[in-house]
């Protein structure tokens, strides 16, 4: 492959030449005077490369956290009777020692971890770290421009995400605790500060953090949408787009539709809290103390909640299935299958995010009529969801798909979509849901379809773009062990929960042992927690792979190492302020012309041949 | 950073900040939808304060529409090289926009005054939330006019695209934030 990637590069600067757009852009040959010293290279930056590398590492640093605490959770569970004595020196007070020496997580800090667990994971590590680095990395290379729209809100995103990560970590470190009502955060719970010891200073983070979060998510959107808008290169209509730069951009109007909601629902939610309003809050006691707030509803929180909630995790998920996409299309050398299916059932999958939030609410008191309105577009995702499967499988059917982690990874992906999609269709009815409501049939469902598939997506695209991004390969060994590892591991932890939720073990409790029904689970909850440390470890391994190689991986010697058509391989291998260094490249085709015409791949920038069909037009 | 992006290929004439614009307006709808969504579900489901808005919050309805008026005799002016009318057309744009926060805020005073307080019951609450929220909004605008007032006093009068583009910003985000309140104390209006 080496001979013909050298060959295209003379080829690609020719044509670069000829038909690149020419934009008067000038390469700084002496440095960027914006981007000289240390600080404003890699901290206070404005190129969209550095963002995204500060958003993934950023997340990395969230996700470590955030699997920490499960495993901190996960060790009362599976062993409420150990010792955690040891674990004193990291969590202090949370540890109560007894005369005999034995220590026990306290059960208050059990519900905060669970709450911060969630949270983190679903706003800091899958929305900022997986759809704010691929987003800030792919968007400008792939559809051929410079840079963002504004390069300066860029920034800004960033650094609201980082005020946002540094107030929610400060809270956790409260003598009251950091929030612990829940990710959720439904009132009354939230809405009290004395209705628990978290929901005092540690809410009053989690809000400001939230708000911070939501900002940098907006500013981010109204980029990325701009951006793929009005700055595509010329020739790149958009059906010419690769998938992931689709994902992206209809992320970014999921979350600028979405987010405002929850900021409306959440100033609610502050003005109830210290304003003396009831908008959530009606005749409620707490401790014996009767409150004279009247009025409220807090099933009109839910909704707020929700109406966001729901399209947030399509805002998790579509990414991840866009970076699919493209990693298995080229691994795979086959152009992927049904391009337009792929881009209209992102677009249905989208539409229906916005009508399906009350699925959440069945057991919320809510109309039994309108839950069947609600169950049946909820069922409906299934079709576009189902049409997607069957494109990726199609993709790779009967390819000489490169098995390397990167495509590992991909095809981990629809496994566990598959797996936890399935189950989706018994929680979106509202009949079964009776029994399964709260149950770990739901922990085990949303975390394989958008935990787990989510995190495959990611790893996917980050040892797919490592090359781009920081001029090396991860290392292919350590890659492989993780991705078995995490394959097996996943689905080890995940897939017994299912059977103790059809059970009826409810979630987000700090103990089952009680319960005489539930007390056969006793071992398989020791194997789910053993199953989640090694998970755990391996995902330090990945860590560890990850910082290693980018000082000392394999170094990268040619612009295009997967021999992939999309335009980010076309920039120089540690591309500088402004991605090209003369003209931009036009493009010419669609992203998807592998083993067309006897030629392995023809990347978007080489013209048509007289009478060549065109896929993107 | 500016300069990358206007030089860029434009495919469509509109400039991407404007179009940016946009789409932030689109989000800040969603967040006023959603409230006022939630007005109506929470109205239906009864236990529910009936009251009569002040009339200072339809005689400032007035206000912030003549502030739109104004603001774009302002940019005519400055597009058509009048530099007098659009230098006194952005002030009186700024002393309108001010008196509207002002009278919001008095209206507020006369909802208390009437026994509308903001906690009585989420009836009041809801006018107190919603009118706060748009009148942030009005403030986000005035600090933008400010900054194009500071540009049209001490920069020299030269109307190039670029600054165009910079003043249209503004006008655009203003009218916005005006349309907004019409829809709103529409809304309320319908709703009692």
């Amino acid at each position: 492959m080496a001979h013909v990637a050298s060959a295209a590069e003379t080829l690609e600067e020719k044509l670069t030449q000829e038909l690149g757009y020419d934009d008067h852009f000038h390469e700084h040959h002496h440095g960027d005077k914006f981007q000289s010293n240390f600080l404003t290279h890699y901290i206070f930056s404005t190129d969209h490369k550095m963002i995204a590398r500060q958003f993934l590492i950023t997340g990395m640093f969230w996700a470590f956290i955030g699997a920490g605490m499960s495993i901190i959770f996960r060790l009362q569970l599976g062993f409420p009777e150990a010792d955690l004595a040891w674990l004193r020196p990291l969590l202090g007070k949370w540890i109560q020692v007894n005369e005999a020496g034995i220590g026990k997580l306290d059960p208050e800090f059990y519900y905060a971890l669970v709450t911060m667990h969630g949270t983190i994971l679903v706003f800091f590590v899958l929305t900022a770290g997986l759809s704010g680095t691929f987003s800030n990395l792919l968007i400008p290379l792939q559809v051929g421009a410079r840079d963002m729209a504004s390069p300066l809100l860029n920034s800004f995103s960033y650094w609201a995400f980082f005020l946002a990560g540094v107030v929610m970590f400060l809270s956790l470190f409260l003598s009251t605790g950091p929030f612990s009502g829940g990710w959720t955060a439904y009132p009354p719970l939230s809405a009290l500060p004395q209705a628990s010891d978290g929901s005092g200073a540690g809410m009053t983070m989690w809000i400001v953090s939230m708000a911070l979060f939501v900002v940098s998510v907006l500013l981010g959107g109204v980029n990325y949408i701009t951006t793929v808008l009005n700055l595509r290169t010329k020739g790149m209509n958009m059906w010419r787009m690769p998938l992931t730069i689709w994902a992206f951009f209809v992320t970014a109007i999921l979350g600028l539709l979405s987010f405002p909601v929850l900021l409306s629902g959440v100033f609610l939610l502050m003005f109830d809290r210290s304003m003396g309003t009831s908008f959530y809050l009606n005749e409620i006691v707490v401790g014996g103390e009767v409150l004279d707030r009247i009025g409220g509803s807090p099933i009109l929180y839910q909704h707020l909640f929700w109406f966001l909630g729901h399209p947030e995790v399509y805002i998790i998920i579509l990414p991840a299935m866009g970076i699919v996409s493209e990693v298995l299309s080229v691994h795979a050398r086959k152009p992927i299958f049904g391009y337009r299916a792929m881009v209209f059932s992102i677009l249905a999958i989208a539409f229906l995010s916005f009508i399906v939030w009350a699925h959440h609410m069945f057991m919320s008191g809510v109309n039994p009529f309108i839950s069947n309105f609600f169950v049946i577009f909820t069922l409906i995702i299934a079709v576009p969801s189902a049409v997607k499967v069957f494109n990726w499988i199609s993709t790779i059917y009967g390819s000489n798909l490169r098995f390397n982690s990167a495509s590992l990874f991909a095809v981990g992906f629809v496994s566990m979509f598959i797996s936890g999609g399935l189950t989706g269709i018994f929680l979106g009815n509202s009949a079964i849901d009776i029994q399964l409501h709260d149950t770990y049939f739901v922990v085990a469902h949303f975390h394989i379809v958008m935990g787990i598939a989510a995190f495959f997506g990611m790893f996917a695209g980050i040892y797919h773009w490592f090359p781009k991004m920081f001029g090396r390969f991860m290392n292919e060994t350590l890659g492989k062990v993780h991705f078995w590892g995490t394959l097996v591991g996943a689905y080890a932890i995940f897939w017994p929960m299912h059977y103790t939720g059809m059970a009826g073990v409810p979630r987000r409790y700090y103990s089952i042992d009680n319960f005489e029904s539930f007390k056969h689970f006793t071992e398989l909850n020791q194997y789910i927690t053993i199953a989640a440390i090694v998970v755990f470890f391996l995902q330090v391994l990945f860590m560890v792979n990850f910082f290693y190689s980018i000082f000392s991986g394999r170094k990268l010697t040619v612009k295009n190492p997967w021999g992939a058509n999309s335009l980010e391989w076309t920039t120089p291998i540690e591309p500088g302020h402004g991605n090209w260094p003369n003209n931009i490249p036009t493009v010419q085709r669609w992203a998807y012309d592998y083993g067309k015409n006897g030629e392995e791949f023809i990347p978007q920038y080489i013209p048509l041949k007289e009478g060549e069909h065109d896929h993107g037009h | 950073m500016i300069q990358t992006v206007s030089k860029q290929y434009n495919r469509n004439k509109i400039h991407p900040h404007k179009f940016a614009l946009w789409v932030a307006i689109g989000s800040i709808i969603m967040m006023f939808v959603s409230i006022t969504s939630a007005y109506v579900v929470r109205r239906a489901s009864g236990n529910w304060y009936e009251f009569k808005l002040p009339d200072i919050f339809f005689l400032n309805t007035l206000v912030i529409v003549a502030s739109s008026v104004t603001l774009q005799l302002s940019y005519n002016a400055f597009v058509k090289g009048r530099e007098k009318m659009y230098k006194s057309m952005m002030l009186s744009t700024l002393v309108l926009g001010l008196a509207f926060v002002v009278l919001q805020y008095q209206g507020w005073v006369a909802l208390d005054a009437m026994g509308a307080t903001f906690t009585i019951n989420p009836s009041s609450s809801f006018v107190y939330v919603i009118s706060g929220m748009h009148a942030a909004h009005v403030l986000g605008g005035v600090a933008a006019l400010i900054v194009a007032l500071i540009h049209a006093f001490s920069l020299p009068y030269k109307p190039t695209q670029r600054r165009k583009d910079r003043f249209s910003l503004v006008v655009q985000y203003w009218h916005f934030v005006d349309v907004l309140w019409v829809y709103l104390i529409g809304f309320f209006m319908l709703q009692s």
